[in-house]
């Protein structure tokens, strides 16, 4: 048989595989943008440690921070896909239901990036905290600001105008990380080329055109963030 | 925690270590060669070579490693016939130089551009005074130019050199057994994935710290004019402890 020319496997016919790669590169998106939004909690809870008065607290924080960027974020993702369903599956029997439960592969992918983004955005937040200018501050607390209102109206506002060059560089981490979460067998844009090319024998053809979606994925998240530090820095004066 | 199973897996996880370091040192060396081709090429000024040097670090650093990985591991065996004539089979066959292969092609672009950033850091009166006393190109790049680009360069290589040390635990998706490859099948055999994660993580952390430490040896050795200069002893050793 005749092997089938790079537009008749990656178009939308019967036998292409165009729609199977979009939607890949769907669920890669989801589980980045899932695993993103659980690493700003996580990063958010980490920098108000980093910058607490407690030392206990402090240390905390600093160990997190160091071991996360320290080891293998294949290695985490290990922890979570194996511990993950184990710690569900003792939870489970205190509930009494014996037998293995399994944590869904998006939830460990999710998990995973959010513990792994969450050490370098506390990072980037608590950078971002100390660039704020500490007469605001007082000013704040001088007009009598409650610390919620203080956060709501100055801090917050302030720390992501900063903070926002620095998110950029996790997020293009984390999309990249992503491809690593094909371990666990969630089906995104990596997982689907594998399984691509197991059936057609055509591995070049998938893996670049993965790399192709990558690309386009990186390259508009690229100019996204430069357009909102753009509109975040439209009321500050340039120097 | 079982702390005797963990001495165990502490004993069959450093089996792993000579693996990951030879993979981590190899890249980054012939990665910092390649580096500096392209930071050379964006720097020529020859439109063509910017051109691909900029393409290079564009598409590297734009896509995850392990999509590199597998590309030049399973997808090149689709051109095996070709390969195979050229002789080039036997290299892209084995997962060491296919792994080798892409740590290197990707730190190359990573490095290039903190070596174009170490190249641009030099100041312009250096360089004018370098060329006013006479000093051919290549002397100047030797004597003026590499060494004030190294040393600024150094701080974000180190950065750069922590990152390649995680990255070979990709390797491991390739059969290699690094020391995440001997996590991953004590993991799946044991089912102890905790006190196996808190090993192996140990054993990187360790690596990166000795990692750090030298850089900084390095930078230390490669500025002493930043150094206070040594005070000299003014009063006899034993007057010291009054």
């Amino acid at each position: 048989m005749q092997p089938l020319g790079f537009f008749e496997i990656m178009g939308f016919g019967p036998r292409g595989w165009g729609a199977a790669m979009l939607l890949a590169a769907l669920m890669t998106v989801g589980v980045s943008v899932c695993g993103f939004l659980a690493g700003a909690v996580i990063g958010t809870g980490v920098a108000a440690m980093k910058l607490s008065r407690s030392r206990i607290a402090r240390v905390v924080a600093d160990t997190y921070t160091t071991v996360l960027r320290g080891v293998p974020d294949l290695l985490v993702i290990y922890l979570f896909y194996f511990g993950g369903s184990l710690a569900l599956s003792a939870v489970g029997r205190w509930f009494g239901a014996d037998g293995f439960i399994g944590l869904p592969a998006f939830a460990t992918g999710a998990i995973a990036i959010g513990v792994v983004s969450g050490a370098y955005q506390a990072e980037v937040l608590r950078g971002a905290y100390q660039a704020l200018s500490r007469g605001e501050l007082e000013a704040a607390r001088a007009v009598g600001m409650s610390r919620g209102l203080m956060f709501r109206r100055i801090v917050a506002p302030q720390v992501l105008r900063y903070a926002i060059p620095g998110l950029g560089n996790v997020w293009q981490l984390v999309l990249k990380e992503s491809a690593l979460i094909s371990v666990t067998g969630l089906v995104e844009l990596l997982r689907q080329s594998q399984i691509g090319s197991g059936s057609t024998r055509q591995p070049f053809t998938f893996f670049l055109t993965a790399a192709a979606l990558y690309l386009v994925i990186t390259t508009v998240s690229t100019y996204a963030f430069q357009w909102a530090e753009t509109r975040s820095m439209r009321g500050v004066r340039r120097a | 925690m079982d702390f005797a199973f963990m001495g165990q897996a502490f004993m069959t996880l450093i089996a792993g270590i000579p693996l990951t370091l030879q993979l981590a040192f190899s890249s980054v060396a012939l990665g910092a060669v390649l580096a500096l081709v392209l930071a050379a090429m964006r720097q020529s000024g020859i439109l063509p070579l910017d051109w691909f040097a900029r393409g290079y670090v564009f598409v590297f650093r734009g896509t995850p490693l392990l999509v590199q990985v597998f590309l030049i591991y399973y997808g090149l065996g689709q051109f095996r016939p070709t390969l195979q004539e050229w002789g080039l089979w036997t290299f892209f066959r084995e997962p060491y130089w296919c792994a080798l292969t892409a740590l290197t092609l990707n730190t190359a672009a990573y490095a290039s551009e903190i070596i174009r950033g170490g190249l641009q850091s030099v100041p312009h009166g250096q360089v004018e005074a370098a060329r006013a006393c006479g000093m051919p190109r290549g002397l100047l790049f030797r004597r003026i130019v590499f060494p004030i680009a190294v040393r600024q360069a150094l701080p974000g290589y180190s950065n750069e050199i922590i990152l390649m040390v995680k990255a070979t635990s990709l390797a491991s998706i390739i059969t290699m057994m690094e020391v995440t490859g001997l996590a991953h099948k004590l993991i799946s055999q044991t089912f102890r994935a905790i006190e196996v994660f808190v090993v192996a993580g140990a054993i990187y952390l360790l690596l990166n710290f000795a990692v750090t430490r030298i850089v900084m040896a390095v930078e230390h050795w490669l500025s002493p004019h930043l150094r206070p200069p040594p005070t000299p002893i003014a009063t006899p050793p034993e007057a010291a402890h009054v």
